[in-house]
């Protein structure tokens, strides 16, 4: 009989632990609830209402980003995008080498992970398709809309 | 408040005095920084806005047409009441720490117009391409700023004789959201800091300085790349050697000592500081693209700048630089605050024309036709600002 009263004994215990838990998580959870301030991050873009408008691609360019739609674009927004914008990549050109030490640098400097298997499909991906063109010293002068000043 | 935000703050009333909600969130940067839309958003997280030229004709730049530079995220929920700003560093025996208000009433405060240009402003016609935000012309403005001066502040914390270099703290975070990171920390040589013109600033254009630009507190050193300019600011540390905080090192704001062939790689020992920025000008009138009748003459006005230094000549060229032309050239309203130009300029016949600007410092130096010596970063590039006109 005396293990057996033990047993009931410990697990009334256990159950009485697990429910004071239960407790505890769902008053501080509505006191957490009920008195943060409300918080809306300056720095997050709106995010598209559905995965399907987000995958939305138009002319050749994925419509959320602004990324051109390729192989390896999946794999660049999700490891690129986390920390900065699409656009401080969609912005520049660099040759492979320019690529590959940017990401050496934001793993030195900016916290950026590993990419793995993934690093090369990104390199090929930003070096075919932001790769840079010859500008020369100068360049000619492009007029957006021709207007009359009286 | 609405003045900072650009927008009325509906239930205002509710929210607790001093609280600063920086989130009132549209989605719209336009409305949410109160900017123009005819400003350029290069990047959205950080944010990052240029002008065109043709937005900054005005004479101080408004908030609506200042561009915004940021590293890392606008700081939230700022409580001006207990704002403070801590001056330390090596070179301080003991360190002091200020309230926006003891700073308002002890010193005596002075107003400039600075003008405040990216180091990276033109970046985008570097060849080979220079990695980072692609601007054009708009990373320049010349507001007009109220403050006390840093050198008051720093005589008042006293400062050993050697010290070298300031560098600022801030509030804003960084990107991947490190709290032990710094998004920016850069700084001046001690003989900057110690200018008139170098504010520790609370005011921006006679109204609290808006939210994107620094709000409440924000250290301006003008003629220098704006990166100088701290926004948020929370403490200067005043060091006994240059200031070694995030982007003062490695390719950030430096350029080769010694000119290189462009697409060169540079080792981080032969990189230099930048100080002052070069000179530089911009035709804000007409705006590139102007038709105009056969025989009409045109009127151009536009800004020049120099840096440390002062424009003393301004010149146009309508024949691709063969011949130039003297502007009429303005004294600038206070040291560091950027000069008007205008000119009245008649065709010789129909045709395309492109109306060059050329800007001399009062060293002699003028800006370049083409692209300046290239560097890693594009930084620097003051070559001659054109327009396109067709006189038909």
């Amino acid at each position: 009989m005396k293990p057996n009263f033990e047993e009931q004994i410990k697990a009334f215990v256990s159950v009485l632990a697990i429910f004071l838990l239960l407790i505890l998580v769902l008053f501080g959870g509505l006191f957490y609830f009920n008195n943060r301030k409300p918080k809306i991050n300056l720095e997050e873009i709106p995010v598209e209402a559905n995965e399907e408008d987000y995958d939305k691609v138009e002319n050749g360019v994925h419509v959320a980003t602004g990324f051109i739609d390729d192989k390896g674009m999946q794999a660049t927004i999700q490891n690129c995008t986390g920390c900065h914008s699409a656009k401080l990549v969609t912005q520049n050109r660099m040759s492979r080498e320019g690529w590959k030490a940017t990401i050496v640098w934001m793993q030195e400097t900016q916290n950026l992970w590993d990419l793995g298997a993934n690093e090369e499909l990104i390199l090929n991906y930003l070096s075919k398709n932001y790769a840079p063109t010859n500008k020369g010293r100068r360049q000619n002068l492009e007029v957006a809309e021709w207007y009359e000043l009286n | 408040m609405a003045g900072i935000l650009g927008a009325e703050v509906v239930f205002g009333h509710k929210m607790p005095q001093n609280y600063f909600p920086v989130g009132l969130q549209d989605p719209d940067p336009f409305k949410l920084f109160n900017k123009d839309r005819g400003m350029v958003v290069l990047n959205d997280k950080p944010w990052n806005m240029e002008a065109k030229a043709h937005l900054l004709n005005d004479d101080i730049t408004p908030n609506k047409y200042m561009f915004i530079r940021n590293n890392g995220k606008i700081p939230e929920n700022i409580d001006v009441s207990t704002w403070t700003l801590t001056i330390d560093g090596e070179s301080v025996n003991n360190p002091k720490t200020y309230t926006l208000d003891e700073l308002k009433r002890k010193f005596t405060q002075y107003t400039y117009r600075l003008t405040l240009e990216c180091g990276g402003n033109g970046r985008s016609e570097f060849n080979p391409p220079a990695k980072g935000n692609q601007w054009t012309l708009g990373a320049v403005s010349c507001a007009e700023w109220t403050g006390v001066r840093l050198r008051d502040v720093l005589e008042d914390v006293g400062i050993s004789p050697d010290a070298v270099y300031i560098g600022y703290h801030a509030a804003d975070t960084h990107l991947s959201g490190d709290p032990r990171k710094e998004p920016i920390s850069r700084g001046v040589p001690i003989a900057k800091a110690m200018q008139d013109e170098t504010l520790l600033a609370f005011s921006m254009n006679g109204e609290d300085i808006p939210l994107a630009h620094g709000f409440p507190l924000r250290l301006v050193c003008g003629g220098w790349p704006a990166s100088t300019s701290g926004k948020w600011l929370t403490g200067i540390s005043v060091r006994n050697k240059v200031h070694d905080g995030e982007k003062m090192g490695g390719s950030s704001y430096r350029v080769p000592c010694e000119t290189v062939a462009p697409g060169t790689k540079v080792d981080d020992e032969n990189m230099c500081i930048i100080e002052s920025m070069p000179v530089k000008s911009l035709i804000t009138f007409p705006k590139s693209g102007a038709l105009i009748k056969n025989g009409q003459t045109l009127q151009i006005n536009g800004h020049a700048w120099a840096g440390e230094l002062e424009v003393s000549k301004m010149e146009y060229s309508i024949d691709f630089g063969s011949t130039w032309h003297n502007c009429a050239l303005k004294k600038p309203s206070n040291r560091l605050a950027w000069q008007h130009f205008k000119a009245s300029i008649s065709f010789p016949k129909k045709g395309y024309y492109e109306v060059w600007a050329r800007a001399t410092d009062s060293q002699g130096k003028s800006q370049p036709m083409v692209l300046p010596g290239w560097n890693p970063k594009g930084y620097l590039n003051n070559a001659c600002h054109r327009i396109a006109v067709k006189m038909v």
